[in-house]
């Protein structure tokens, strides 16, 4: 068990290629760490020059201390789990699993026992002298599981372990990962691009792009106080809405109407604005107390039923928030269907008892309070301390209350 | 943010930029043909040397009966097997055996594929029979069938298909069909594997699709199947032809090229070989390796035989 | 139900006829093999007598004077030395072509090819001729350099094709799991790659075992390196009278059972090797 250190770490491959770009990163011990990000972010670059597997072109990296930049996989005890399992397919389940301790040179007692209590951790025990083709999806996620954890190393690094295996029992795995991490305390690396994942699986999750370190923090904190509009789009599912807003003296002009600015806005100007579907609802149904809202009249175009709750697209006036870094969002995302990203249309997350339905128009209700303002020239998030004045475009330095941010790249 | 990091002006037009190679590259490349120099040497000593040497002997004057005789021919050598009647008498045998033999191979190696593929059942049985003949030593196979339709030993003209005394080699049109018929036996199921290769390239799918659309058994073949199977007869076509083209062993066992069965390489081992008369000989083996050049030049171009890994060289 | 019988009808025949089409011949030598020299010429398909004086006498004169036996020692040790050789360079070359990035890698695939196209009958006068004057006519290197040489584009398709397949992640797995490159290559790609070197290996051999022209053009002695292809074409009778088809018979089916044994026990590695290299096409 160790921490890992990354330190101005950046991965240049030959071709020219900058897949990861001066990351700086504490994983503490025990930790579990996600890496999530649109795909081609560099995530696996970033977990595979952990393991070793991938030259370090710049910066340096630590395990448990030590700097192991140019170390071998073989001596810097991880173990990894890789999205296609690689069992080796002539070896029979308990070969498989044996093969890290056999390498080492374990004994055959030691060898044996741990096997068997690997086997029980995860339930293998009656799978032990199949071979890796005669068992099912799930299984040899699990024996790529054994092969890890048998032999206690300083962490795991798993990249997308799950993404091979259907719905059901990805949701049922997720569990068992957690479990087993949280069962021997290894620190963890997990690369994934699913949001529920990183939401529930991680202590902190790093959201990287295009390369780039985003945001390091706990999932709930990502969820409320994102660093900029790509965190904010990227993280939470239907999206965040964006609205072109303006901010003056300390209020807001949405298309719906005006409201205080978020604690710690000081810039002005035009600004992009952003809440989370569930912050809107339908008027009938809204919560008391809230000092800091607003109602309006909204067209619903679409409505679709989820049986817990309902999601209502609506129409509004005033033009759809417009700023290059939000269609490079939707692109980067992948998010071309972002309900509000090319036109003036958002999504609402409401009461399954709403009456809303395709053509009606019904009031509806906004917690202003939990509004986001960004900056739309580099997209930073205008609450989080030092505000550059969003008209001047300027650029944002990391903040303060964050353990890492990287800076979006213009 | 980096200092490294290239002036954002124009990065995008110069993004594949050229990265001189890294220790790793350069290490790789040392490896790999380190890996391939063992192989590529023997390769190129077997052949790349001696077509040039054999080039030059066709040049010149050499029979190793009179080894002190000889100088230079020049053209000499061409000239005289060019214009002999024995030559060209010997080529059109030598397509005349080629084509036929590939024609009917395609055609029953296709069948045989097909039954391979789609057998409902034995088809392991079918595989293993079908790589006998694949796998049998071709003398062997000329002796099989020399014996059987020579009227000493045979069982051929015991049957109703011929006449009691037929004396099979004693003639040319039916000692090449004999010919034939055994090239046909011998390799037609190296054809039907290498279509059976293509065969099974085609997604199932698609004739799923066809049967939807309510495409006949017949139909199906000759929309989907052939158009798919296109490169793999292609492939197919060309290894066949230039094979048959070197045909030597059926005919040697035979008849020793006797009745004017001669091919070229029979031609050719005869010159060099039984008449030790090296600068004839060379100038005939020089003039096969152009036509197999011509031949395997005219599959390419004219029917789109893509040359298997020439688009793998990422 | 109608037309399902027809079809089984049909496929039956068809698949009678292949395998009886295929395996005749062999049959008819085996018969011939086994006929006494008054019957050899009766031209039946079941001999009216047993014998297996013609294999009797494929060795009786033993190691010296055996007509077939030195020839039978040549063809198996040249064939099994060329066929080492070739794949033990065809995998270094296989390798580098499915793992290694490196100028030239399409070059070397499509000298093999060429190769592969190349009719043998045009170098064997410079070989004929080159062998004598380096003291390598009529021994095993003299056959076995030239099989090299032409069963390599075989042996290098083959192995790039099956190399490709093995998934070298775990190459990559092996290393996280603590293993040196040496022990991830000895535990992890050798067995994987072992089946395809296996199969190539059979490919090699049968079409060493194959040859005859470079067996009749760079031999001329069983005591040299004369193997059973060559020898059988040049068989002679007991006696000038003597035809020795009974003796050439039971020769043909005495190299004929490798190939048998062969396509018996790997028939699945043989078709799978064939098509392998023939399907990018
Ligand atoms: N060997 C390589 N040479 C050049 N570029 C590479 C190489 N490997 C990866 N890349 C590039 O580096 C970037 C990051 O790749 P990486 O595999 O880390 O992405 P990822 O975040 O894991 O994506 P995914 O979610 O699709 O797996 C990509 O743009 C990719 O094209
Ligand atoms: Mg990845």
């Amino acid at each position: 068990m160790a921490e890992i250190k990354l330190r101005g770490v950046t991965k240049r491959f030959p071709d020219g290629t900058e897949a990861v770009k001066q990351m700086d990163l504490d994983i503490g011990d025990g930790e579990f760490m996600i890496f999530v990000g649109p795909s081609g972010c560099g995530k696996s670059t970033a977990l595979r020059m952990i393991a070793g597997l991938e030259d370090i072109s710049d910066g340096e990296l630590e395990i448990g201390g030590e700097v192991v930049n140019d170390r071998a996989p073989k001596d810097r005890d991880i173990a990894m789990v890789f999205q296609s399992y690689a069992l080796y397919p002539h070896m029979s389940v308990r070969d498989n699993i044996a093969f890290p301790l056999k390498i080492a040179g374990a004994s055959d007692e030691e060898v044996t026992s741990k096997v068997e209590e690997a086997a029980r951790i995860l339930d293998l025990d009656r799978l032990l002298d199949r071979k890796p083709a005669n068992l099912s999806g799930g299984q040899r996620q699990r024996v790529a599981m054994g092969r890890a954890i048998v032999r206690d190393p300083k962490a795991f690094l798993m990249d997308e372990p799950l993404s091979n295996l259907d719905a059901k029992l990805r949701v049922q795995m997720r569990t068992e990962v957690s479990r087993i991490q949280q069962r021997l305390g290894t620190t963890m690396v997990y690369v994934t691009h699913d949001q529920t994942e990183a939401m529930t699986l991680g202590d902190r999750v790093a959201v990287m792009r295009a390369g780039v370190l985003q945001q390091v923090d706990s999932p709930q904190k990502l969820y409320d106080h994102p660093n900029n509009l790509f965190v904010a789009g990227f993280i939470g599912s239907p999206a965040m809405n964006f609205f072109p807003a303006r901010v003056e003296n300390g209020r807001v002009t949405l298309p719906f109407g005006e409201a205080p600015a978020p604690a710690g806005v000081e810039a002005s100007g035009d600004v992009i604005a952003g809440l989370r579907p569930e912050d809107f609802e339908d008027a009938e149904f809204a919560p008391e107390g809230h000092d800091n809202a607003l109602t309006f009249d909204a067209p619903i175009v679409l409505t679709e039923s989820m049986g817990s709750e309902t999601y209502a697209y609506f129409t509004y006036q005033g033009g759809a928030a417009q700023s290059d870094e939000l269609n490079e969002l939707a692109a980067d995302a992948g998010l071309t269907d972002l309900p509000s990203s090319g036109e003036n249309q958002a999504v609402a997350r409401l009461d399954p008892q709403t009456k809303a339905h395709e053509g009606a128009t019904t009031r509806r209700w906004m917690n202003a309070g939990k509004l986001h303002l960004f900056d739309p020239h580099d997209g930073h998030n205008l609450a989080h301390g030092d505000a550059t004045p969003a008209t001047a475009g300027g650029r944002q330095e990391s903040s303060p209350q964050q353990p890492v941010a990287g800076t979006n790249e213009p | 943010m980096s200092s490294a990091a290239p002036p954002q002006v124009g990065a995008a037009a110069q993004k594949p930029k050229k990265v001189g190679l890294t220790e790793r590259g350069r290490a790789e490349r040392k490896l790999a043909w380190m890996l391939c120099a063992p192989a590529v040497f023997v390769m190129i000593l077997v052949t790349a040397y001696p077509i040039g040497y054999a080039l030059v002997l066709s040049l010149r004057e050499v029979d190793l009966r009179f080894p002190n005789e000889g100088g230079f021919a020049g053209l000499d050598n061409y000239i005289t097997v060019l214009s002999s009647g024995l030559w060209w008498e010997v080529v059109f045998n030598t397509l005349l055996i080629t084509v036929i033999s590939v024609i009917i191979e395609l055609i029953l190696g296709m069948i045989i594929a097909l039954v391979m593929h789609r057998a409902i059942f034995g088809r392991g049985a079918v595989r293993t029979s079908v790589l006998i003949p694949y796998g049998i030593v071709t003398v062997v196979a000329a002796f099989a069938w020399f014996y059987a339709f020579s009227p000493e030993t045979g069982f051929v003209n015991n049957t109703f298909l011929s006449p009691d005394d037929k004396a099979w080699f004693g003639e040319k049109g039916s000692a090449l069909t004999v010919v034939i018929f055994a090239e046909v036996w011998k390799t037609t199921p190296f054809m039907a594997l290498l279509l059976l290769a293509g065969l099974t390239t085609i997604d199932e799918g698609l004739y799923e699709a066809a049967r939807v659309d309510g495409a006949s058994a017949w139909q199906r073949f000759v929309r989907i199947t052939l158009p798919l199977m296109k490169p793999a007869i292609a492939v197919a076509l060309l290894f066949r032809t230039l094979d048959a083209f070197r045909v030597f062993d059926s005919i040697f066992v035979m008849t020793r090229g006797a009745q004017d069965t001669q091919s070229v390489s029979i031609l050719g081992y005869d010159q060099l070989i039984s008449r030790l008369n090296l600068g004839l000989g060379s100038a005939v083996s020089v003039l096969i390796f152009l036509m197999v050049l011509i031949i395997a030049f005219i599959f390419v171009k004219g029917f789109g035989a893509s040359v298997p890994g020439q688009e793998e060289g990422r | 139900m109608k037309r399902g019988t027809r079809e089984y009808t049909i496929w039956s025949v068809g698949i009678v006829a292949i395998i009886v089409a295929a395996l005749f011949p062999v049959f008819w030598l085996l018969m011939l093999s086994l006929k006494t020299p008054a019957t050899v010429g009766d031209g039946r398909l079941w001999p009216k007598e047993f014998t297996f004086a013609n294999y009797e006498a494929l060795f009786t004169g033993g190691f010296y004077d055996s007509p077939f036996l030195r020839p039978l020692i040549n063809s198996i040790l040249i064939a099994l030395i060329a066929t080492t050789i070739a794949i033990i360079l065809a995998s270094f070359t296989a390798y580098a072509i499915a793992r290694l990035n490196f100028p030239g890698k399409a070059l070397v695939l499509a000298g093999s090819l060429a190769i592969a196209m190349f009719p043998p009958i045009s170098v064997v006068g410079p070989l004929f001729d080159m062998w004598r004057a380096l003291g390598i006519y009529d021994t095993y290197p003299g056959l076995i350099i030239p099989y090299l040489t032409f069963a390599l584009p075989l042996a290098i398709y083959t192995l790039v094709a099956f190399f490709r397949e093995i998934p070298w992640e775990l190459e990559q797995a092996a290393a996280v799991d603590g293993a040196t490159p040496m022990q991830a290559f000895r535990k992890v790609i050798v067995p994987l790659a072992t089946p395809g070197m296996f199969t190539a290996a059979i490919l090699v051999f049968i079409f060493c075992w194959n040859d005859f022209l470079f067996a009749i053009t760079l031999t001329s002695s069983k005591e040299g390196a004369q193997t059973v292809p060559a020898a059988l074409a040049f068989f002679t009778g007991e006696s000038q009278f003597t035809a020795p088809t009974g003796n050439i018979a039971a020769a043909a089916i005495l190299v004929t059972i490798p190939i048998i044994l062969f396509v018996l026990f790997f028939q699945r590695r043989i078709v799978a090797g064939l098509t392998a290299g023939a399907v990018k096409g």
